[in-house]
């Protein structure tokens, strides 16, 4: 099972990915550039992605507190998701996500 | 104005769970506390990202949330009645003739013999909005904290934000502002209902407006907005707003602090120890929990606690030279459980 993230700079990572881990975690184990500083709480929306439009409807629907912490992120789309909110699933296989602003570290 | 210098073993950068559990560990062998904090309240992220969210992986605890934690803490510290210095971040790190000399961003001073920087992820700072040239207008017309209202009376105000700060400062500015206008990037809110409704209510009878929209450009000659440029989430069309004031409420994310400018050798803004003493590369200066580095690190509440212990064995060291550091258990220990309050 792959993701596919395309990092702050633009480049394109294909990742590794396992069943339940969440697509936040995926990212960090693979040491890309995500903040994440709540570590996966839905608290803190430092782990905002933008959700490639082809996988938008595939995905479960964001839950009020999830809508509620994306208020908190800059630049919010309609395609934008916290990636400690997404689980990875056979479905999932493919997926492609890009790292928006404000989710980089320091 | 400049304080008067608060006197005091060991001074903790930071009032996380680990910086209050160091409190305990100092107090045990008589070393007294000061604790620093940027944020208003004791308990670090436990307290401003996950107050009502659960932890696990505590010892003993099967389940406690950030904020039951911090609370536990605070009971089990008591006894040593640290000093708390809250609200404020640790600007200046000066070496004295007997310890070091901090000075606050509210110029308290603090003397003490040993430093602990248990500053975790970093100071919590305003998340800033994806705007290019934020920074020329900082301070002058842009802001993500109000301090001083007057200046804003009379202005055109534009405030950015879905949570509670946002909508409170929108309807306190109101009546005092010449307008003011509310920009969030949809019609759901974070913010308590009331002051939705309260907003909706402003907006229908023209005292206020309301723009679902995202943020675009700032415009005006720094550090002077005139307006603020929008683009209009329904119609995707632009829409310029004048304004005085920008005001962003995005709530807060951690950033690196000072550390490096106090003369303290840093990995990646990560601060190395040994793992005897969780010292750092400046004698009588350690670093516990989140912030620090060293082989096999975990970033776990419970290894900080591990190292606050060690740490106070070497923190004795500096404030009582001339003593044996003697190691005792609070379960039988006389000495420690007549500190503690617990004696028979």
């Amino acid at each position: 099972m792959k993701i596919n993230v395309i990092d702050q700079q633009g480049t394109h990572h294909a990742l590794e990915a396992e069943e339940g881990w969440r697509v936040m975690e995926i990212i960090r184990d693979w040491d890309l550039n995500i903040k994440a500083e709540c570590g996966g709480a839905c608290s803190c929306a430092t782990c905002h992605v933008y959700v490639d439009a082809a996988w938008l409807d595939k995905l479960y629907p964001p839950t009020d507190e999830e809508l509620d912490m994306l208020d908190s992120a800059p630049a919010v789309e309609s395609y934008s998701r916290l990636s400690c909110q997404l689980i990875m699933s056979q479905s999932l296989d493919g997926l492609t996500v890009t790292l928006a602003v404000g989710s980089e570290k320091d | 104005m400049t304080h008067t210098p608060y006197q005091t073993d060991v001074a903790i950068i930071g009032a996380g769970p680990v910086g209050l559990f160091a409190v305990f560990e100092l107090g045990l062998y008589d070393m007294k506390a000061a604790v620093i904090d940027v944020l208003p309240m004791v308990g670090g992220q436990c307290a401003e990202l996950y107050p009502e969210k659960p932890i696990y992986d505590i010892p003993a605890l099967v389940s406690v949330t950030g904020q039951a934690l911090t609370d536990q803490l605070m009971a089990q510290i008591k006894p040593f009645n640290p000093e708390f210095f809250l609200g404020q971040s640790a600007e200046k790190l000066v070496k004295t003739d007997d310890g070091w000399q901090i000075t606050t961003s509210d110029n308290h001073i603090i003397q003490a013999k040993v430093v602990v920087i248990a500053t975790g992820g970093g100071l919590f700072s305003p998340k800033k909005p994806a705007l290019a040239n934020l920074d020329a207008y900082e301070g002058t017309s842009v802001f993500y904290a109000v301090r001083n209202v007057e200046q804003f009376h009379n202005k055109n105000i534009v405030i950015a934000g879905g949570g509670d700060s946002a909508l409170d400062w929108a309807l306190y500015f109101v009546p005092l502002a010449k307008r003011v206008t509310l920009v969030h990037h949809r019609d759901g809110f974070k913010a308590a209902p009331d002051s939705v409704n309260k907003m909706r209510e402003l907006v229908a009878m023209d005292k206020m407006d309301f723009e679902i929209a995202k943020l675009d450009t700032l415009e005006g000659d720094a550090p002077q907005i005139t307006n603020v440029q929008i683009i209009d989430k329904a119609t995707n069309t632009q829409k310029s707003i004048p304004a005085d004031i920008f005001m962003a409420f995005y709530g807060l994310t951690m950033k690196a602090g000072p550390l490096a400018e106090f003369g303290i050798n840093m990995e990646n803004n990560l601060v190395p120890v040994d793992t005897e003493k969780f010292e750092t590369n400046v004698a009588s200066i350690f670093s516990i929990g989140d912030i620090n580095t060293y082989a096999g690190k975990q970033k776990l509440i419970l290894s900080g606690f591990h190292e606050a212990a060690l740490m106070a064995k070497g923190a004795f060291h500096y404030v009582y030279p001339e003593k044996k550091f003697r190691f005792q258990y609070t379960t039988s220990s006389s000495n420690l459980q007549s500190k503690l309050g617990v004696d028979a």
